[in-house]
Order: structure tokens, then C-alpha cells, then sequence
């Protein structure tokens, strides 16, 4: 009795074992590797929100996998191997932190591609992509300036590292472009996604009298507090209106959906290659959400303005851009900073009152 | 008929034996309940979760690398709470590990000194863990301070001082500002010893660090102190050992095995000082002491499969979709189990009959 329920047992492991590796053989596996958990409602949420979008479009050639909450430390390069070994042949990898683990990888399986967000080391079999998140910025800059009644935007910022400068830097010119006597306090949180901490520096920044608070941290923590407190707020990374139906005036929304059928389909076709995209309100990888709670003549402004950049008639970081110290930045665009001077950004435009954080 | 729990008159040598084995079954039973509930095949994912990860010998390599510092740890850890001195603070002593250890490897940075650096690396590491470790250890003995909360809140200030030196003084200087270190030179890393994968040598410094615990606890008179202090600490006395000197002694050698996990981990699979080197290994490690009894081969066994439930979690991910939450629910349930099941080796459960109700 005990040998037959072995032998069964045994048998059902082999059935079991055979029918998942014959499974969905000859689709194309694309592979995602997240930082946060999909329910984040942030930056995590919105690379599902785009793989979701990749199975409507292309499900019947692909199938898709994803890792969540993989740690940016010794975890990372493991995942990654993981998935190329499964029989992956195109690799997401959607943080920052994933870039050196990327790199390695990608060296040990030459033939599969892989995508890097907002890194900037590429290979041949591995390209990198990310948002010039700095034009929405800027168009929140202009709206925030004109809503704001105290002169004073309240800034949670996340780390001191370049696109969150740049955020800063574009969300003063924005701001100063229609008030040059605006002012802007930040808190600097450490963290990319705390609710706990970021509510209080949303408290924190309303207490100091800051009416329109913006956010670099992923959470819709600060739209509560907003919206609690009768003040102003921009969502990041998702469209937040559900958490400040009366607060929120616009969300920088992270649209990575199109990258990713573009990219897959090159793979489908076999002309794929490795590149450094980096697309804004143009090519609609960064989207404005409604602008909302503010009158006409701001809407109009924003609209405006939004337009502009699209078209190319309004250019955040036009020369001259002064320094903190009042002295012009080096111009290396010709007319306005250049790629790497936004990417490589380590200091704060004039009008910004902190210091800028470990220089 | 309620039940009672019955304090047996001696332990049980048979539950003893018995009990992780019932465990481990009650775990599967409700595992394939939520399975089921999840719409899974119980039996695949079972397959995926605990045999297809030992199948593979880079499956197999990375449940050593994953387990070696856990088990590192735990055996530190399992020699204080042997001698009923609770450290629950081995994440920091970790941090600090890799943090003093790492010094040298940033300050030697793009000179190749020889391959001696990495060695005084993990020497200076042991040593800055059990430095870091010797805080809550006076804290205790000089001034009565309970050590469980000293040493836990030392974690944070730990992470916070690495956090200090990665934004600040240890900064990659070609890094654009982002909090990490220079990648480590080939001489301050920790070599593999396989072809193909990431098993390094750290694993083999785990194993012998695993075999001299065991020869210290079941054959010295040192491993004696030990357990009859943590046991009986009247009798203790009464032998002459000092309790105090003990406290220092057991918080030295988890603070120092807790640091060189630290600096091994940095210095092997990371390759570099950021923030989140550690998936919190120092407070797994204190499931992985428990599950393995305080016992230095019980523990080896414990890591192992606990790394097992992590690498095939992975898999379950990728090949069943199964999300990563049900593996953290699966830990969780494990632990419950055991702990429930061993204290049926100190009681016994009985039945209250229909007589002693109407009593």
C-alpha cells in the first residue's frame, strides 16, 4: 500500500513536472523585474500597469513574467539569471539599483536583450530607457505658481541624486516663469516609498505654510494630507485623482506602455537594438493627467505650456539657466543644457533655498 | 470537549524527533489549501517549490550562496540565546561588518594592491560586527540596559551611518551622485570557486564556522558554560562561571560572525557598499536559529531550506505565476508550525471527558 502510494505520488510529480515545461513553447518570454510590490501605486504599479497593457497588445506572440519585490542588493542578480535561464529572450529590469546586476547578466547570455530603466551603462544585447520627467515638471512649476496664494511650494523630495535635482531645478524655472519671487521648501525623506514619512513631510511642509505640495517619492501619501488639509498636490507616477479629488491639479504619469510594445515587437521582428531612449511629452512616454481643481485661465497656461514643450517652442533648461550663486550655468547645448548636464545634474538653480544636499 | 494542554513530566525524545516532521507536513497540507484556493495545481507548485531548485546545480549554488549568511548569523545568534542573551540586533552588527570592512576596499580603490586586501577585509569586518555587538553587551552588564532593545535599536543607527558614508565620503565619485560606493576591485572581492555562478568562497568560511560551533558546544568547556548558564543560572553560579563575562563573550562572537556575513556578502555577490545589501538576513537569521533548534547542524539545515523556499519561491513566480506574497505566507506558516508542534515535546494535549465537565 505504501509502495503503490509512492509509485503514484512519484508518477503525479513527473505528470506535473513534464506539463508546465511543455507549456507555451514557441511564444517570445518577456521578463520583468520589480522593485516594489505591483500594488505599490507608484513607480512599480505602473511598469505592471504597462506589462498589462504589452499582453493586450501582443498576448497571443508573448508571454510575460515578472519578479516583484526584488532587493536592489545581493537578490537582484540572481532574479535576473532566473529569468534568463527560463527561457527568456527579452529582460525588463525596471530600477536603478538593477543596473550593475544587468550589466553582468547580460555579459553571461549575450544572445538575450535586455532593458535597463533610467540606468546608463549599455551593452550590445542591452539598452536603456527612461522619461524626461522634468518636462512635467515644469508645466506643475507654472500651474503651482499660479495657484499658489502663500508664494511657497512644498517639495518631498527622495534622494539627491540627479533626476530628482533636475525635478527640483525644472519645477523652479516653471514656477519662476510666472512668479519670479516664488519660493519652494524641501524635505528630503531618504526613501522612495514610505507612506508614514512622506505624510509627515507633507504635514510638516503645510505647517510651514507651503499651499501646493509636489512630490519625487512614489506613495499618495501627500495627496491625503492635501486633500485633508484643503491644499494643492500633483501625483506622481500615476494619476492619484481617486486620493485628492479636490487637491490634485495634475499627475506626472509614467506611460511606459507604448516603450514596451515598441521594444517587444523589434524583438518579434528581429531588429532590435541597443539604444538609449530617453522620451518625454513628445513621444508620450511622461502624460499629464486632467488638469483639474484650478480655473480656466491656469488651465489654459498649462495647456499652453504643455504644448510648448511638445513643439519645441518652450525648452525648460534654456540658457542662460543661473546657478544658485546667480552665475550661469556652462551652456553645452548651444541654446539650452545638454543630455548629460540634466542627467549628471548636481546643482540647484538660482531661487532654490536648501542646500544642496552631501556636495 | 475542550482541549488542555498537560505540562508532560519529561520531555518527549519522540515528539522531539517528531515534531519538525508533523510541522513541515502541516505546513504542506495548508500550503496546497491556499494553492487550491488560488486556482494552482497544489502538487506542481510543490514540485517547483521544494524539488525542481535541486535539480540544477546553479539553483543548487545559489541556495548555498542565499543560505550562507543566514546560517552564519544564526550560529552566532543561536550561542547567545543558548546562554539566554538576546541579540536581536545581528542585522547591524552586519552592516557594520560590511561597512568597516569595506573601508578598505573603497580607500585602495583602482590600486591593485594583492590579493591579501580581501583577506584583512573580512578580518576587519569580523571585527567591526563585534565591535558594534560589544555595545549592547555593556550596556547590560554595566548599566542593566535590556539588551534586546539596545541592540535592535542599534540596527538603525547602523543603517544610517552606512547610509552617511555612501551619500557622503564613500561616494562613487563617477556614480552621478548616487548612493554607492565604487564597484570593488577584483582584489577586494571574494572569489569564486565555481565556474558558472556565484558560489564563492564565503560558503566555505560558513561551513567551517558551522563545524567549529559544533565541536565548541558539544565538546568544550566553553560550550558547556554556555548551556548551563542559559539553562541554570543558580547551578551556574555555583560552578563558578560569570554570567556577565558570558554575555560579553557570546555578544562578541555573534557580533563578529554577524560582521563577517556582512562584509562577505559585500565583498561576493554585491561587489560594492550601498544601501539594502541586506534583504533583513539579520533577522531572518533568528527564524533560521529557531527552526534549527540553537543547534549548529540543525541550523545548517534550516538555512538551507529556508534559501530552498526563497530560490524555489522564485521559480513559482516565474514558471506558475504564483505571487511572491504566498512564498512570504508560506515562511510565516513553516515557523507558526514548528513553534506550535515543539511545545507538544514539553506538553501533551488531552481530552477533557463529559464527567470532569459535569464536575
Amino acid at each position: 500500500m505504501k509502495r503503490l502510494l509512492m509509485t503514484a505520488a512519484a508518477a503525479a510529480l513527473a505528470l506535473a513536472a513534464t506539463a508546465f515545461n511543455a507549456s507555451a513553447a514557441d511564444k517570445l518570454k518577456v521578463g520583468f523585474i520589480y522593485l516594489g510590490p505591483v500594488g505599490d501605486l507608484g513607480w512599480t504599479y505602473m511598469h505592471e500597469v504597462a506589462r498589462q497593457a504589452l499582453v493586450k497588445e501582443l498576448g497571443d506572440k508573448i508571454e510575460t513574467t515578472y519578479l516583484e519585490n526584488v532587493n536592489e542588493g545581493p537578490d537582484s542578480e540572481r532574479s535576473i539569471v532566473q529569468l534568463a535561464r527560463t527561457g527568456h529572450q527579452l529582460i525588463f529590469t525596471t530600477s536603478f539599483g538593477y543596473m550593475d546586476p544587468t550589466v553582468k547578466v547580460a555579459k553571461q547570455f549575450p544572445k538575450i536583450k535586455f532593458e535597463h530603466a533610467t540606468g546608463y551603462k549599455r551593452a550590445p544585447n542591452l539598452g536603456t530607457y527612461s522619461g524626461r520627467f522634468y518636462e512635467g515638471r515644469y508645466i506643475q512649476g507654472v500651474i503651482a505658481a499660479k495657484m499658489s496664494k502663500t508664494g511657497t511650494l512644498g517639495y518631498i523630495a527622495s534622494f539627491p541624486i540627479p533626476e530628482v535635482i533636475s525635478g527640483i531645478n525644472a519645477t523652479m524655472l516653471g514656477a519662476q516663469s510666472v512668479n519670479p519671487n516664488i519660493k519652494v521648501k524641501i524635505i528630503w525623506v531618504n526613501t522612495w516609498f514610505d507612506p508614514g514619512k512622506e505624510a509627515d513631510a507633507a504635514k510638516a511642509l503645510a505647517d510651514q505654510g507651503a499651499d501646493v505640495l509636489m512630490q519625487h517619492t512614489d506613495s499618495p501619501a501627500a495627496m491625503q494630507v492635501a486633500q485633508q488639509r484643503g491644499i494643492y498636490a500633483f501625483g506622481q507616477d500615476s494619476d492619484m485623482i481617486k486620493f485628492g479629488p479636490k487637491s490634485q491639479l495634475t499627475a506626472i504619469v509614467n506611460n511606459w506602455g507604448p516603450y514596451y510594445i515598441k521594444q517587444t515587437k523589434a524583438v518579434l521582428a528581429g531588429t532590435w537594438k541597443s539604444e538609449d531612449t530617453w522620451d518625454g511629452l513628445k513621444e508620450k512616454m511622461v502624460v499629464m493627467a486632467p488638469f483639474t481643481n484650478m480655473p480656466d485661465d491656469v488651465k489654459k497656461l498649462a495647456e499652453k505650456t504643455e504644448a510648448g514643450i511638445v513643439d519645441g517652442s518652450i525648452v525648460p533648461f534654456k540658457c542662460p539657466v543661473l546657478g544658485q550663486d546667480g552665475k550661469p550655468i556652462e551652456c553645452k547645448g548651444g541654446t539650452h543644457l545638454d543630455a548629460g548636464q540634466i542627467l549628471g545634474m548636481n546643482f540647484y538653480v538660482k531661487g532654490v533655498d536648501d542646500k544642496f544636499p552631501s556636495k | 470537549m475542550p482541549l488542555v494542554l498537560e505540562k508532560r513530566a519529561e520531555r518527549s525524545a519522540f515528539i522531539a524527533i517528531a515534531s519538525p516532521v508533523l510541522a513541515i507536513a502541516l505546513t504542506l497540507v495548508t500550503m496546497s489549501i491556499l494553492l487550491l484556493a488560488l486556482g494552482k495545481n497544489p502538487l506542481m507548485a510543490l514540485y517547483v517549490y521544494f524539488v525542481e531548485p535541486l535539480t540544477d546545480p546553479y539553483s543548487l549554488m545559489e541556495i548555498a550562496v542565499k543560505a550562507s549568511p543566514l546560517v552564519m548569523i544564526a550560529i552566532g545568534l543561536s550561542l547567545c540565546y543558548l546562554a539566554n542573551v538576546w541579540n536581536i540586533g545581528a542585522e547591524g552588527q552586519f552592516i557594520m561588518g560590511a561597512v568597516t570592512g569595506s573601508y578598505l576596499a573603497v580607500v585602495t580603490n583602482g590600486s591593485d594592491v594583492g590579493h591579501w586586501l580581501v583577506i584583512v577585509m573580512l578580518i576587519m569586518g569580523a571585527i567591526g560586527g563585534a565591535l558594534w555587538a560589544l555595545i549592547p553587551a555593556i550596556c547590560r552588564v554595566r548599566f542593566g540596559a535590556n539588551e534586546i532593545l539596545t541592540s535592535l535599536m542599534l540596527v538603525y543607527v547602523a543603517d544610517l551611518i552606512m547610509d552617511y558614508l555612501v551619500r557622503g565620503p564613500w561616494r562613487d565619485p563617477k556614480g552621478l551622485n548616487f548612493p554607492t560606493t565604487a564597484s570593488f576591485d577584483p582584489s577586494a572581492t571574494v572569489p569564486v570557486i565555481l565556474d558558472g555562478g556565484r558560489l564563492h568562497a564565503g560558503v566555505i568560511v560558513t561551513l567551517a564556522v558551522v563545524a567549529v560551533a559544533a565541536v565548541m558546544l558539544g565538546r568544550t568547556i566553553k560550550g558547556f558554560e554556555i548551556r548551563v548558564v542559559g539553562a541554570a543560572p543558580r547551578a551556574a553560579r555555583f560552578a563558578g562561571f560569570k554570567s556577565d563575562r558570558l554575555v560579553i563573550f557570546t555578544f562578541l562572537i555573534s557580533g563578529a560572525l554577524s560582521g563577517l556575513a556582512g562584509i562577505i556578502e559585500v565583498a561576493g555577490p554585491v561587489g560594492v557598499l550601498q544601501p539594502g545589501i541586506s534583504p533583513g538576513y539579520g533577522f531572518t537569521a533568528i527564524i533560521v536559529a529557531f527552526l534549527g533548534r540553537l543547534n549548529p547542524i540543525g541550523i545548517l539545515i534550516a538555512g538551507l531550506f529556508l534559501a530552498l523556499t526563497f530560490i524555489g519561491g522564485e521559480g513559482a513566480q516565474i514558471s506558475m505565476k504564483i505571487p511572491l506574497d504566498l512564498t512570504k505566507v508560506f515562511q510565516g506558516v513553516l515557523l507558526f508550525y514548528v513553534l506550535a508542534c515543539d511545545s507538544l515535546i514539553l506538553y501533551r494535549i488531552r481530552l477533557i471527558g463529559a464527567q470532569s465537565k459535569t464536575a
